[in-house]
């Protein structure tokens, strides 16, 4: 979908996945690298527990269908092949700290005038400006700066982030939109721009109820544990124990509610573990009208129902009695699921290198006009030195090698 | 004077309700589409029935979560069981570059408006419709909500204690991930659109786009036949790497050592310089976390939140406050992008309703209100369906637009 486009992709783990989705839509990415390799390339988990640049998974979950390249910045010499890489690129995509670039010369507003329809991002924790601009930061920093930490775990224990790194895929899949939204105003007057995305807001974004509880009733969304709270901060459990792992299932009211309620009734009635439940009017039944003493008397016997069933068990007989209950997934439920299967989600690439292939999650979207997903394994390090800087600047391969033993890239 | 906006011209009919369906669209309008929003007055979005209302009076239009899933958009109501009004409907679809939909799937079909017959209308219409589990396959019948997109992606079974259960929150991840991948879509599309001539159909489903999240995890257990489990607070790269009690109620701060530089740092902080070569590498403080993280506690326990994130960062130690809503809204940073505008709202007056964590040089965001209910009937037939004055009163008077 994006075919015509050419990426040059500086961004270190906070903003992998941006690069990655345009380069799997079919946009030409160039990862540039420090000749010692992207600093992300240090994550783990690593291919067979084997610690080395080359055997990242994280690296290579994100920069699939990318062409690598390496590029020591902080060179004059380098500093020209950036510039010329520049006037061929749409976008530019980078996460160094907000003044790197220019202290280089080589930032946004220094190199605009070399190519007016730039589109430059720069991903970085909290801004590009501002008091916080310098601070330092992690995930698990802006998890906890963005709001979200807050109101995850429970209510005695500390509070948690959301596992691996959340807030730079959220971070990373908001800068592709807004690649693509300076796209459409190019489009329309030919003008590039420069895009400053902030990790902390992205996830500040995401407390779409905490924000106007705290605006209209002065309180703090508190954290629940796996409750949620349905009217009046009545809190109602949604991840149950089972006998073989967990499932989900909200209490909410409504016609939708009462139907799923009903179902769970009738059932633990057929179980004989009824309880407290046996007898209430479900169709009259409002969640914003219930007493915590009646929700802690339910979701006692409703405890040990669940007990009683295995997930599968649970999917099978929610789904006969209109409920929507589904069993939380493990990574090899996931990896297993048959509707995935079904809809050709995974996507198995080449890595000669290793002598096998690996299955990654494959497409963003199906279309009935476009095919996109991961085409090709992450790149090693430099790579593509000598195909990218021959097309791209017409280098020669002599070149590229001199230009290697210079230590320029 | 107003600057030109990106998506300025892009015409979308939005059949979403909820919570991430409307997001794209308010993305959508927030850049300059012209977005109308397609509701009843019998069916309202049911998210403008859910507390908490301003004031405390339940109203549809005094809805807190609305307005953050609807600023800049225009609000229609139309009758669909009415032929009218479905056929007011198919002129909006004539007129429009995109539809955007998150109902249960097969309900646009019933509706006689999939795809098939959206094309009939309109031959490169861009529709897009978004569901927990995408419309094809054994499970696409699960019509869920976010929380259980959450169950089937990953983010419940991997977030949390190890040695607690799967750890759900209000957020429903995917409703938050998710959206944003509909708009790449859409815009993607749009551009092939610019190019080709060709609209298409686009299918996006909550679970495929959240898995990304977690593709570490998968390529490890793909790989490597290892299976990623809770960790808390901990990870793999970096120690110590937790979340510290402060003082007062509920007062944590984050701290996360990624190098040897900012543990030495650390150890001065925390009085315990000789832990700086005792652990000094990564496998070391893996080993002592627990004692490690015994000491930093120890250490942030009297101390105010904001102090413990103050001090250490004047030295170069990641750490952050776990900010609460009451934070965010006094958050200089926040404040400084200007991340809560509030608006003037038709009916509740100044509200807040959340901007974007893109800020653009020559384009930026425009926010206007979200609407109050049928609030754009008028505009809507005469305007943009050009239908007179006499015929909009007919409407009116005969039940359509309701």
């Amino acid at each position: 979908m994006l075919s015509p486009y050419c990426v040059l992709d500086l961004a270190d783990e906070k903003g992998l996945l941006a690069g990655k989705v345009l380069a799997d839509l079919g946009a030409d990415v160039i990862k540039i690298e420090p000749p010692s390799g992207n600093p992300s390339r240090k994550l783990g988990p690593f291919y067979q527990d084997k610690e080395s640049p080359e055997n990242s998974l994280y690296w290579m979950a994100y920069n699939t269908s990318k062409r690598g390249i390496t590029l020591n910045l902080e060179k004059p010499r380098s500093q020209d092949l950036f510039r010329g890489l520049i006037k061929k690129a749409d976008f530019v995509i980078e996460s160094f700290p907000p003044d790197y670039m220019e202290k280089l010369g080589i930032d946004y507003h220094q190199l605009k005038d070399t190519n007016p329809q730039l589109i430059w991002s720069s991903i970085t924790p909290f801004g590009r400006t501002g008091s916080y601009k310098d601070y330092q930061a992690s995930d698990l920093i802006t998890m906890a700066m963005g709001g979200v930490a807050f109101i995850t775990g429970d209510e005695n224990r500390p509070p948690l982030r959301l596992a691996l790194n959340q807030s730079y895929t959220l971070a990373g899949i908001h800068c592709v939109s807004a690649c693509l939204t300076a796209l459409m105003y190019r489009n329309a007057t030919n003008q590039g721009q420069h895009i400053d995305i902030s990790i902390q807001e992205a996830i500040a974004t995401t407390l779409w109820s905490s924000v106007p509880i705290w605006e209209f009733l002065n309180i703090n969304e508190p954290r629940m544990g796996n409750k949620g709270t349905y009217g009046n901060f009545v809190f109602m459990r949604e991840v149950w124990q089972c006998k073989d792992g967990y499932v989900v299932r909200l209490p909410i009211g409504g016609l939708w509610g009462a139907q799923d309620w009903g179902g769970l009734a009738s059932w633990m009635e057929e179980d004989g573990v009824i309880g407290s439940l046996k007898g209430v009017d479900w169709a009259s039944m409002d969640t914003t009208n219930l007493s915590q003493q009646q929700v802690d008397a339910w979701e006692a016997d409703m405890a040990r129902f669940f007990l009683l069933h295995t997930k599968v068990e649970l999917e099978d007989g929610a789904a006969k009695r209109g409920m929507k209950l589904i069993g939380v997934q493990t990574v090899p439920d996931i990896m297993n699921s048959k509707h995935l299967h079904a809809r050709s989600y995974w996507k198995e690439l080449d890595h000669s290198e290793l002598k096998r292939t690996i299955i990654y999650p494959g497409y963003y979207f199906q279309s009935d006009k476009t095919k996109h997903g991961p085409r090709s394994r992450a790149p090693h390090i430099g790579e593509h030195n000598k195909e990218v800087y021959k097309e791209k600047l017409g280098l020669s391969a002599g070149e590229v090698e001199s230009l290697k033993q210079q230590g320029v890239i | 004077m107003t600057t030109l906006l990106p998506l300025e011209g892009v015409k979308v009919v939005d059949l979403t309700w909820v919570a991430f369906g409307p997001w794209v669209t308010k993305y959508l309008a927030d850049h300059g589409a012209e977005v109308i929003k397609i509701e009843s007055t019998t069916r309202p979005d049911i998210i403008r029935l859910s507390p908490p209302y301003k004031d405390n009076k339940a109203h549809p239009d005094r809805a807190g979560l609305f307005t953050v899933f609807n600023s800049s958009k225009r609000s229609l109501t139309l009758n669909l069981k009415n032929p009218k009004g479905l056929e007011l409907l198919k002129k909006l679809v004539k007129w429009a570059d995109v539809v955007v939909e998150n109902m249960g799937v097969g309900a646009m079909k019933n509706l006689g408006l999939d795809y098939e017959q959206l094309v009939k209308l309109k031959p490169d219409i861009i529709m897009v419709s978004m569901s927990i589990l995408g419309q094809s396959g054994p499970l696409s019948f699960f019509q869920g909500f976010g929380p259980h997109g959450a169950a089937l992606s990953g983010v419940y079974a991997l977030t949390g204690w190890p040695d607690g259960e799967p750890t759900s929150n209000t957020l429903a991840w995917p409703d938050c991930v998710c959206p944003w991948y509909a708009t790449t879509a859409i815009m993607a599309a749009l551009d092939y659109k610019r190019r080709s001539g060709k609209g298409q159909f686009i299918d996006i489903s909550q679970v495929e786009t959240t898995i990304h999240g977690f593709a570490p995890a998968m390529l490890r257990y793909s790989a490597n036949d290892q299976v990623t489990n809770r960790m808390g607070n901990r990870c793999d790269e970096a120690a110590p790497h937790g979340i510290f009690r402060c003082q007062g109620f509920d007062r944590w701060c984050a701290i996360a050592i990624r190098d040897d530089a900012q543990w030495k740092a650390l150890c001065e902080a925390i009085g315990k310089r000789e832990w700086a070569s005792k652990f000094a590498t990564l496998k070391q403080r893996k080993a002592n976390e627990d004692i490690i993280e015994k000491a930093i506690d120890e250490w942030t326990a009297p101390q105010m939140a904001e102090d413990v994130m103050k001090k250490l960062q004047s030295i170069g130690v990641p750490a952050g406050v776990v900010q609460n809503a009451e934070n965010l809204f006094a958050d200089p940073q926040l404040k400084h992008r200007d991340h809560f505008p509030k608006l003037d709202h038709p009916v509740m007056g100044k509200t807040t309703h959340p901007s974007w964590p893109a800020k653009f040089s020559a384009s930026p965001a425009q926010l206007k209100p979200a609407p109050a209910l049928g609030q754009d009937n008028e505009y809507v037939c005469t305007k943009i369906l050009e239908l007179s004055d006499q015929e909009f009163i007919e409407l009116v008077n005969s039940g359509v637009l309701e």
